[in-house]
């Protein structure tokens, strides 16, 4: 790699050659791995706009399909577990394409030594997940890797989907003078998993938001079709799924500080640890992107829902900043929301 | 060495009150990673707020003191 | 929450603002010295409401930024080698030494976790009695308590796989290195809070009286920042060079002595390095002799690393406030968060990180690409 810097400053190692966490952790890293290593392979003009789900023509029907891999660690938190997560998080990625899911599969990687137990747990959890959506697994695999090769057990679930005559949902319809609106409160999830890892020790009553949204998305669709682009902010968070929409439709996104909602433990968790809510993952909440004038029916849809009933609108897309986000402080000052480039770390100071 | 639970918002944790031998239950402490350093003395912290009262600014009283702090033994 | 949400309050800081703006007859240069500060400053665009009167600008605050490039060297090769548990402060992770970072020996094999708090690796210690297990010990003075309880801890319980490799550093000391030069433009310090809840605020009247600068000790949260800012406006235009205590919540005059007295035990005070900016004399801590046992260097040979400074770099002027990260040629452009080329981009804490991710919106056009 070329050596970049005349400018001796301490230290330019050049971008790594090995993978590191934040590869995974759903910000910039992440979105430069799929761009560096894989887009120029996979040759797709589907995959190019990387939405969270692959909408397809196929005799007639519009179909959705997606793929997402769980990794959770511990796999049984407050709320949910790995299983549970693996139907929830596929068929809400479905659903942020306005897919009813039809059908999911499920491919297991075991470390040997895992307690069968253990597994048969999940298995219930997740059979108890899919039959409450309904959405039927009809497909799977398990390979066994050697002990030390993995967390124990990950799991990816694939889900197909039917997208409803009518309904088009792409961050490319996002323009300006669209109003954002947020389901619920952000950072559940990941506080409440990082409250049972074992690193930072602390404790709470907070339980993972982990849902499935399809229900939601329908009830949402029922009232206007003129509904832009939908995303769940999980991995990054909402600076993220902001992030990656803005970034997508050349637009810039402003929101208020004031206008988002976060529980109190969450508050306490993120200034205990130097964490800014932004950035924790939730696997139960949406983000949508509205027509102006279809706003406020959209947003009393969505607080009667059980999962929206904390619904606001917390922001506009403006032309003014375009892939930028902002945010307005209560002082009236703006700052932006960054895509982080790997995992939020906590702070010391 | 002595341990407590303190309560930030939603939130417990464990922190050492080596540093702040006086502090009791109810009390606000400034945690640094899992230490308490000060206790915040009530009074003082008005201070702010007697500031701005110069500057005939407020009316209102902040909220009462809520939280616990629950003394685990040593 | 309590002691937080009050201070944060919009309307009270509208006032704040409006009788500093009313009370600065002339141009005043300001400087914080805690990240912690830095951060609040910035996210909240406080300097944005002062107007063109009061120039903040940003010292060396942040302990992550300055801690000096041997000792991340010490930090990786400890960490690289086989079944040693390495613990540290989660900013600590990305941080660059010569040739490699913490995350790196981490995806390579190591065995690199992150703790919030210092009795994390003591547990660790205990629950791992094979293996060695050694903790970064980062900061300026306000994580020395906690620091050297760890160490003290585990010398009275005999943890012998227990060690830490320490890298404190003063922030008087830094001070004055700042004062000292010639280019120096800050006119009032807002001394950092927490460090002076432990160590009190003598240590300034000394540099307040020889140097003729205010200082006024401020917290972290918006409306401490806009009174402390308010309190040195007001000693400027008096003519006075003070040290004043804003925080007085959490800070007295002789600070928190069992805090000391613990420090005092296990730690001396030495000259340190501080990356970017060079030697600055007796200005960090090591562990004292009678706790060699327990002192990662010496446990782990690594005492003859050595990483000489490269002599010219802005990252020194923006730790001491000299430029600001816009300033800097490659700031958004080649050094990024993802990218970083120095220390202060690397630290959530760092100037020029805490620029990028919440004020490059404001930055003249053209700086970044």
């Amino acid at each position: 790699m070329s050596d970049p810097i005349q400018f001796t400053c301490p230290l330019p190692l050049a971008v790594g050659d090995r993978i590191v966490l934040g590869h995974g952790s759903g910000g910039r890293l992440s979105v430069e791995l799929l761009r560096d290593v894989f887009l120029p392979f996979f040759h797709s003009p589907i995959l190019n706009r990387l939405d969270d789900q692959a909408v397809f023509e196929f005799r007639g029907a519009r179909l959705a399909f997606t793929t997402d891999s769980f990794v959770v660690k511990p796999l049984f938190f407050r709320g949910g577990d790995i299983g549970s997560l693996a139907v929830h998080g596929t068929v809400n990625d479905l659903a942020m394409g306005g897919a009813t899911p039809l059908y999911l599969s499920a491919g297991f990687i075991l470390e040997e030594g895992l307690e069968i137990e253990t597994l048969r747990r999940v298995a219930e959890s997740m059979g108890r997940a899919a039959d409450d959506i309904p959405v039927e697994i009809v497909t799977g695999d398990t390979k066994v890797v050697e002990k030390g090769s993995g967390d124990g057990l990950f799991i990816n679930t694939t889900g197909i989907g039917l997208v409803p005559e009518g309904v088009r949902l792409s961050p490319t319809l996002v323009r300006p003078g669209d109003l954002v609106l947020l389901s619920g409160p952000i950072g559940d999830h990941g506080i409440a998993i990082l409250a049972e890892r074992e690193g930072l020790q602390f404790s709470t009553d907070l339980v993972s938001d982990c849902a499935p949204l399809h229900g939601l998305v329908a009830a949402m669709l029922a009232v206007s079709l003129d509904i832009r682009a939908m995303r769940d902010p999980t991995r990054g968070g909402l600076s993220s799924a902001l992030n990656e929409i803005a970034s997508r439709a050349q637009v810039g996104i402003t929101i208020e500080e004031s206008a988002i909602p976060v529980r109190e433990e969450v508050r306490g968790a993120c200034e205990m640890l130097g964490l800014d809510p932004l950035y924790v993952a939730n696997e139960g909440k949406l983000v949508a992107f509205v027509a102006p004038h279809a706003a406020e029916s959209v947003l009393a849809a969505m607080r009667r829902h059980p999962l929206g009933h904390d619904a606001v609108l917390i922001g506009t897309v403006t032309d003014t900043h375009p892939e930028l986000v902002l945010l307005r402080t209560p002082f009236g000052t703006t700052r932006i929301v960054d895509m982080l480039p790997g995992d939020q770390l906590p702070r010391i100071c | 060495m002595r341990f407590a639970t303190v309560r930030f918002g939603g939130v417990t944790r464990q922190a050492c009150l080596d540093f702040v031998p006086e502090a009791q239950c109810g009390d606000y402490v400034i945690v640094h990673v899992g230490f308490a350093i000060s206790r915040v003395d009530a009074e003082e912290a008005q201070r702010t707020y007697r500031l701005l009262e110069e500057m005939e600014a407020l009316e209102e009283e902040p909220g009462a003191l809520e939280a616990e702090l629950g003394k685990d033994g040593a | 929450m309590k002691y937080l949400d009050e201070y944060r309050d919009p309307a009270l800081a509208r006032r704040l603002v409006a009788e500093i703006r009313r009370s600065a007859t002339q141009p005043w240069v300001l400087m914080e010295i805690c990240g912690g500060q830095t951060h609040t400053l910035v996210k909240y665009g406080i300097e944005e409401l002062l107007g063109s009167r009061i120039e903040l600008v940003h010292g060396p605050g942040c302990p992550v930024c300055v801690t000096p490039l041997e000792i991340l060297d010490k930090a990786i090769a400890i960490a690289s080698i086989p079944r040693v548990i390495f613990v540290s402060y989660g900013d600590m992770l990305r941080v660059p030494g010569s040739h490699s970072d913490l995350f790196r020996v981490k995806a390579a094999g190591g065995d690199v976790r992150i703790a919030y708090s210092p009795m994390d690796a003591l547990r660790l210690a205990r629950e791992n009695p094979q293996r060695p297990v050694v903790f970064f010990a980062v900061g300026f003075e306000t994580t020395a308590p906690a620091n050297s309880t760890a160490v003290w801890q585990a010398k009275r319980e005999g943890l012998l796989n227990f060690s830490m490799l320490v890298s404190h550093v003063l922030v008087p000391p830094a001070i004055r290195l700042l004062l000292e030069q010639s280019a120096n433009r800050v006119q009032g310090f807002i001394a950092p809070g927490h460090v002076c809840t432990v160590m009190g605020y003598e240590e300034y009247e000394e540099l307040a009286a020889r140097y003729k600068v205010p200082f006024v000790v401020g917290g972290f949260e918006p409306l401490d920042l806009l009174e402390a800012i308010l309190l040195l406006v007001r000693q400027l235009e008096e003519g006075r060079a003070q040290v004043e205590n804003q925080y007085v919540r959490s800070v007295s005059r002789g600070g928190n002595e069992a805090a000391r007295r613990r420090m005092v035990e296990v730690f001396e005070v030495v000259d340190r390095n501080w990356r970017g900016i060079g030697p600055i004399a007796q200005s960090g801590y090591r562990l004292r002799p009678d706790y060699a046992a327990f002192d990662a260097e010496k446990v782990f040979g690594v005492e003859t690393i050595s990483a000489p400074e490269p002599p010219e770099c802005i990252s020194a002027l923006v730790l001491q406030g000299l430029k600001k990260p816009v300033d800097c040629p490659v700031f958004g452009s080649r050094c990024t968060p993802a990218t970083p080329m120095g220390a202060p981009m690397v630290s959530s804490e760092g100037a020029c990180a805490i620029y990028y991710q919440y004020r490059r919106h404001t930055a003249p056009a053209g700086a970044i690409t």
